[in-house]
């Protein structure tokens, strides 16, 4: 491997780790700070991902169209669908154990797949790359590199930025964390915790349908999509230790270069790579990397 | 009395016949389908499911003289509940034929139950090698291909077209790797070379770290085997990372089959060996086109031909068999000498069971799988380990 390459592949696994951790941050939100174990995560992607694909043309009859304008709009809408569904669903499994849990959230993976069949249908769709950011930069003298993979990890940079920036300076942040240590103190201090939850619980919905609309220009969209996307995400969230942003933000970079150069070093095992270093990594600090409080 | 004369004594056996015949037809036969109704490959259930009935119905609703009647279990492409659900089939419903499946794990499970239990099997997609290999049985059948067989005809193509040097890029699994195994064998007795194999994890769809060590490669050409979403993406991103004007990308027939609409632009010129392709023009091919976008309101695909072929081959063997799917020996000797007329062009069964079959090398060119030419000509799958020969 020349020189040349070498940075290209690791231009791509950091690429890779930061749509990652794009993925797993509304993971984070859910599992690492509210403690609810949601398996149902992967669906949350998925039906963001559908939303870009669907609503591009109700958008565009409406106000005229556009990949941004689409966005806000899917935004709005997984926001208010996540506090719908925060009040229906997720408020009564907070006190429940981790069973429990992972039943409700399995159901409702069933239930979100069946509504994308029977809305959507079953076949692969691709989503438009906007006009602006359809281009691509050479790097080599054969590849190019899209400007739209470089525009999701600004997108990607950003987010880290404002999520750190929301949890270490804000009182928003404060309360929240809070409420993680300890749910019934904050409440005797006056603060309404379920209706906090449920924003956090809106806003980590919205991050992963984020995610699935932002990647559906790349990652195309199709059936079992969230399914794929679950696993790796509990991966990150776990190596990087629960609870912790930062954490998550180290993990996703790393699996993105576990990944990256497993399937150029050790192709024949490219597939268990991610995993192993992660068994590693457990091994050595069994919390993760960064085990908040 | 009258002593009976030849006549009437046909026009009696004749008339017992035509009493008893619908007293055996009463009995239906159940065909129990185990095919991928939900999930990513819930649309291929479908269209097989189709085509499956689209020629019972043809026929009148019954094949040989049995009235058909289905039984559907929902195989979820799952392998691990492969075993459980081919049981349901044999133990619980009783049916008398296992049509099945579209996922290689699966079908591999009900070939070995099949096997076992000697109930007549007809696979109507899954290419694994092992089903017509070491699993082969008088009682199993296959109307798609081996997944050696796409692989073959795609490496014989691009030695044909001048290639020397090639990079291989396929998901590591079953399938992916069977048939590399045959490209590298065709492609390598043209006089080619594969230079680099790259793998990527089954279903795992980022390409960019392989797609970079094929720009390093600079290799003539590219050999993948990427089907559904996967290869969706995988002919977005080799377009978009610069690599299709530079390296022309070869691939067996799932690359672009059913994928095209998804993939626009970036697939254009994209070259492909199948079974099958659009718009082959032939007679059977245009009224079996017809008849199915009549009957579902949706264009037919290669899925939908192997269904409709599954239940042309079932046929065969219970006309021979007076409707007995039991009777394996009969049953497989008559398959084994028809000659079916398929969609795809005319294919005989060879004597591991498999499709003998013309292999077409297909262009994509706007939003059809155009033929540029038959690569090879009536391919038999060698049938590895399979012991009836």
């Amino acid at each position: 491997m020349d020189l040349t390459t070498f940075l290209i592949q690791c231009l791509n696994a950091f690429q890779y780790g930061l749509l990652l951790f794009l993925v797993a941050s509304g993971l984070t939100l859910i599992f690492g700070i509210m403690g609810v174990i949601n398996l149902a995560h992967g669906s949350f992607y998925m039906i963001g991902a559908y939303l870009a694909y669907a609503l591009a043309p109700v958008v565009a009859s409406a106000i005229g169209g556009g990949f941004f304008a689409t966005l806000l709009v899917g935004v709005v809408l997984s926001v208010v669908f996540g506090y719908l569904l925060e009040w229906a669903f997720y408020s009564y499994l907070y006190e429940r154990d981790h069973l429990q849990q992972v039943l409700m959230t399995y159901g409702l993976i069933l239930v979100f797949e069946e509504l994308r069949s029977l809305l959507v249908g079953d076949n692969v769709y691709s989503v438009e790359i906007p006009q602006v950011l359809a281009g691509s930069i050479p790097l080599s003298e054969v590849m190019t590199y899209p400007t739209y993979r470089l525009f999701v990890s600004a997108i990607c940079l950003v987010l880290v930025g404002a999520m750190f920036w929301v949890f270490a300076r804000t009182r928003l942040g404060m309360m929240i964390r809070a409420g993680a240590s300890n749910r019934e103190m904050v409440q005797s201090l006056g603060i309404d915790i379920s209706f906090l939850y449920r924003v956090v619980f809106a806003a980590g919905f919205a991050l992963a349908a984020f995610a699935g609309m932002v990647a559906a220009p790349v990652s195309t969209v199709y059936p079992g999509m969230g399914g794929e996307v679950l696993i790796i995400c509990f991966v990150v969230v776990v190596i990087g230790g629960i609870g912790s942003i930062q954490g998550a933000l180290v993990a996703a970079l790393l699996i993105g270069f576990v990944d990256t150069f497993g399937k150029v070093l050790v192709p024949g095992a490219a597939g268990v790579m991610v995993y192993l270093a992660m068994a590693l990594i457990l091994l050595w600090k069994p919390d993760g990397l960064f085990k908040a409080g | 009395m009258n002593r009976l004369n030849p006549y009437k004594l046909a026009a009696l056996a004749a008339s017992l016949l035509l009493a008893a015949a619908p007293a055996y037809s009463a009995e239906k036969l159940k065909v129990g389908m185990m095919l991928p109704f939900t999930g990513t490959y819930a649309k291929l259930g479908a269209t097989i499911k189709n085509g499956f009935k689209l020629y019972v119905q043809q026929q009148g609703g019954s094949l040989g003289g049995r009235e058909i009647e289905y039984v559907e279990v929902d195989s979820e492409a799952n392998p691990a509940k492969a075993v459980d659900n081919v049981n349901k089939l044999i133990l619980q419903h009783n049916v008398d034929v296992l049509l099945g499946s579209v996922h290689s794990g699966v079908a591999l499970a009900m070939a070995k139950r099949a096997k076992e239990s000697g109930k007549l099997l007809i696979v109507p997609n899954a290419g694994a090698d092992g089903v017509t290999g070491p699993l082969c049985a008088p009682n199993i059948f296959r109307t798609s291909f081996s997944n050696w067989q796409t692989g073959y005809a795609i490496g014989k193509a691009m030695a044909e077209d001048g290639h020397k040097r090639a990079v291989a890029v396929t998901w590591k699994y079953g399938s992916g790797e069977e048939q590399l195994k045959g490209f590298k064998e065709a492609f390598e007795k043209g006089g080619g070379k594969v230079i680099e194999e790259l793998f990527v994890p089954f279903p795992n769809v980022e390409f960019q770290a392989v797609l970079t060590q094929v720009a390093a490669a600079k290799p003539d050409a590219v050999y993948s085997f990427f089907a559904g979403a996967g290869a969706v993406k995988f002919v977005k991103d080799y377009a978009a990372a610069g690599l299709k004007g530079s390296f022309p990308l070869y691939g067996t027939g799932f690359l672009t089959d059913g994928t095209l609409e998804a993939q626009g632009a970036d697939a254009q010129g994209v070259k492909t060996a199948l079974h099958y392709a659009d718009q082959l023009g032939t007679p059977t091919d245009n009224a079996f086109r017809a008849a199915y976008s009549k009957a579902y309101g949706d264009q037919p695909d290669v899925y939908a031909v192997q269904g409709y072929d599954a239940a042309q081959l079932l046929k065969v063997g219970l006309t021979a068999t007076g409707g007995d799917p039991k009777k394996s020996a009969e049953f497989a000797a008559a398959v084994r000498k028809a000659t079916f007329d398929s969609p795809r062009g005319p294919f005989t069964i060879s004597k591991s069971h498999n499709p003998i079959q013309d292999m077409y090398l297909r262009e994509v060119k706007g939003d059809v799988n155009k033929v540029v030419r038959v690569v090879v000509k009536a391919l038999e799958d060698p049938g590895r380990g399979c012991s009836m020969k």
